[in-house]
């Protein structure tokens, strides 16, 4: 670690900070507590949220909106959310708005229908995200911009934009190409060349990679780290979030914790390591509110913990995971789907879910959305009766324009092929790819099991809202539809075909996340199955004062998701040893029914 | 020189390369509109969802929309009087309208029922 650099990161941070990292290693938490420290040392501070289903509201304690809010308690502090929906509405009355009443009302409903679909919302946001990032009369009130990025994976999808869309301007040779409701993007152009300036320039953007000591955690930032700088993204470093030390040698399970963390470490790639680097210990609780945020980089006492000196145990710790599987099993095929906040652990339920219908014999097709996901390294090796694959974004990309060239070419002269390679470069295939390719994998529930572990929340919401806008434009028209596209939301909506499960920790965050896409999804006309609280830490057998104050502070989430919000619900504790490989993934389904043997009897 | 206006009904884009399903036949015709841009023939494209001022901006098309609904779109233009609406003619079909030589209507045209 270099010191003098690493002080140098918060004391003269560059203009521009980007959060990132894989869901849950505390982005929000961290970037909240930087944005803190930098107006406590006199700056005027912006922080945005890009994540659709953002988690600033809650960490700052106050609620916000499209536009800068002052935070109380920190002067200088602003923050404002980038609400895709509510950028979609800004974008559709400006456009439409001035012909209200000069062109037919019918016209006019047409317009507003086109301009629902995914594609528009994806770029309504894009367009606030670029202006913060390329417009300097936007934040010119503003010494620092931060911006805790949404999960990974949607984050390189959101940076790669601006060169794609570039390189798309620049090669468009006919001007009648697929823009996209982006219409008049050439005017846009200058925007997004100043965009691509600011990221790729040192002394102006710092890229901060949040990571936990986790291997896949690890492993997330190093593939960002890699694929930035590729990008020409090269001012990095690293947040090491939630580093643990046991207090007490003779405490197995903390030692198991701080191994655990020391072994991801040791073998964490070199480029990554050398990375200036600012270490956050694992902390009590999760830091919220601006007094607690202070405490985080040393601008307020540290965080001690104070454990009660009794514990209580999970007092309904629900449905063992087992008899969960027997019931999801009843359905004899269908589409399992893990949903929830980013790093509570939705691929490890779907490969434990997954793997003991495999066993007990049923055809399994485990799959994600998620275009970070490490579904393979979490199974670990062949299974019989269980496919592993995942819905890869370029792969699909490049498969249905491929499709759609074949499909056109009896059809089309070389003139007309030229103009349809050139409409499917546009940044909206992609969205339409992978969807198709989501619709896909749903329609093979009809056949077996398909166990679908999901991207994090913000993205889930984004496709959830495509399969309604596509379902609208379905019904609408005739055209050639594919049947699995046709299909897609009535078999979400079907209880006896799809079952979708919310995994959460029990914490603030992660619960509060899922009640809102819980919300989202009943709007939808989807009803959750169950809820699945995941590495709980209450009955461990923990004597560590950090660790034990972890756990009691879990029973009023669980209790929460208990009488509040779940019909049917599972408590999973938290392991010693990663859950990886075939062996402690079905291990984690028993355990639950030990776990209930142990609090009940 | 003869001016050809198409305005289309509200689309991602002229291809429809950004819905649930492609149709063969907008991608065709903006070949079509191509080749047509070829035969000295000045062609302009406007899209409801993208360019609804030159809907606005125009009397014979605010009254159509008026008059049919919108299934007068795609609605077709020649020097500003009514060529066809509500469907996509075939090449040979908008050579003819337009008064082009179809000399290079040598492609297999898909079938389509819509025009009238």
């Amino acid at each position: 670690m270099n010191s003098e650099k690493t002080s140098n990161l918060l004391q003269h941070p560059t203009r521009i900070l980007f959060f990132t990292g894989k869901g849950g290693v505390g982005k929000t938490s961290l970037a909240c507590a930087a944005a803190v420290d930098m107006a406590a040392r006199g700056k005027r501070v912006l922080l945005v949220s890009t994540d659709p289903a953002s988690n600033l509201d809650e960490v700052l304690g106050v609620r916000l909106s499209g536009q800068p809010a002052a935070i109380p308690g920190a002067d200088g502090l602003f923050a404002l959310n980038i609400d895709p929906e509510a950028a979609a509405q800004a974008y559709r009355d400006r456009v439409i708005g001035p012909y209200r009443g000069v062109l037919p009302d019918a016209a006019i409903h047409s317009m507003e229908e086109q301009m629902s679909g995914a594609c528009t919302v994806e770029i309504a946001a894009f367009d606030e995200f670029t202006k913060l990032l390329g417009d300097p009369h936007t934040t010119a009130g503003f010494d620092h911009i931060i911006f805790d990025t949404a999960p990974t994976g949607h984050t390189l999808r959101l940076l790669k934009l601006p060169a794609a869309w570039t390189g798309f301007i620049a090669g468009n040779t006919t001007g009648t190409s697929c823009l996209g409701p982006l219409s008049g993007l050439e005017t846009q152009q200058s925007l997004y060349d100043s965009s691509l300036r600011a990221l790729t320039d040192a002394s102006t953007t710092t890229l901060v990679l949040v990571s936990r000591p986790e291997r896949s955690a690890l492993a997330e930032a190093e593939r960002t780290r890699a694929e930035l700088l590729d990008m020409g993204v090269s001012n990095q470093c690293l947040f090491l979030n939630g580093a643990f030390v046991a207090q007490d040698r003779t405490d197995t399970a903390a030692c198991a914790l701080e191994a655990r963390g020391q072994s991801a470490l040791a073998a964490m790639p070199e480029a990554l390591a050398s990375l200036p680097r600012i270490q956050v210990p694992l902390l009590p609780y999760a830091p919220m509110g601006v007094q607690n945020l202070r405490r985080v980089f040393g601008g307020a006492p540290p965080f001690r913990a104070t454990p009660p000196r009794h514990r209580s145990p999970v007092a309904d710790p629900g449905l063992p995971l087992s008899a969960l599987i027997d019931e999801l099993e009843s359905m004899g095929h269908g589409v399992v789907m893990t949903m929830g906040k980013g790093g509570v652990g939705k691929t490890t339920v779907a490969a434990a879910i997954a793997i003991e219908l495999a066993h007990r014999g049923h055809h399994v097709s485990l799959s994600t959305t998620d275009p970070a996901a490490h579904l393979a390294s979490t199974v670990g090796e062949a299974i019989p009766h269980l496919t592993v694959s995942r819905i890869d974004p370029a792969l699909e990309t490049r498969q249905y324009s491929a499709a759609v060239m074949a499909k056109a070419a009896p059809q089309l002269d070389a003139q007309g092929m030229a103009l349809l390679e050139e409409d499917l470069r546009s940044p909206c295939t992609e969205e339409i790819a992978v969807f198709s390719a989501f619709a896909r994998t749903v329609a093979e529930g009809a056949q077996g099991f398909v166990v679908l572990d999901t991207a994090p929340t913000g993205h889930t919401i984004l496709l959830l809202d495509a399969a309604e806008a596509y379902h609208r434009d379905v019904t609408r028209t005739m055209s050639d539809v594919p049947d699995a596209v046709r299909q897609l939301l009535p078999r979400l909506r079907d209880p006896a075909f799809t079952r979708v499960l919310l995994v959460t920790l029990p914490e603030a965050t992660p619960v509060h996340e899922a009640a809102r896409l819980q919300d989202d999804l009943r709007r939808a006309g989807i009803q959750p199955y169950a809820w699945i609280v995941n590495q709980s830490f209450a009955d461990g057998a923990f004597r560590d004062p950090v660790l034990v104050e972890r756990g009691s502070r879990e029973a009023p989430y669980i209790a929460e998701v208990r009488e509040r919000l779940a019909t049917r619900f599972t408590v999973i504790p938290w392991k010693p040893a990663a859950p990886v490989g075939p062996e402690l993934l079905r291990e984690l389904a028993d355990d639950s029914l030990a776990l209930e043997g142990t609090s009940r009897g | 020189m003869k001016k050809l206006q198409v305005f289309d009904p509200p689309m991602c884009c002229s291809t429809g390369v950004c819905g649930p399903s492609v149709d063969p036949a907008l991608v065709s015709f903006s070949s079509d509109l191509h080749w047509l841009a070829n035969q000295r023939l000045a062609v302009e494209r406007y899209n409801l969802a993208q360019q609804p001022q030159a809907f606005a901006a125009n009397e014979v098309v605010k009254a159509a929309l008026r008059e049919f609904g919108n299934e007068c779109l795609p609605l077709i233009l020649l020097d500003g009087a009514i060529l066809s609406k509500g469907c996509y003619p075939k090449r040979d079909e908008l050579a003819r309208l337009t008064g082009v030589e179809a000399n290079a209507v040598e492609l297999p045209v898909i079938n389509r029922s819509c025009c009238s």
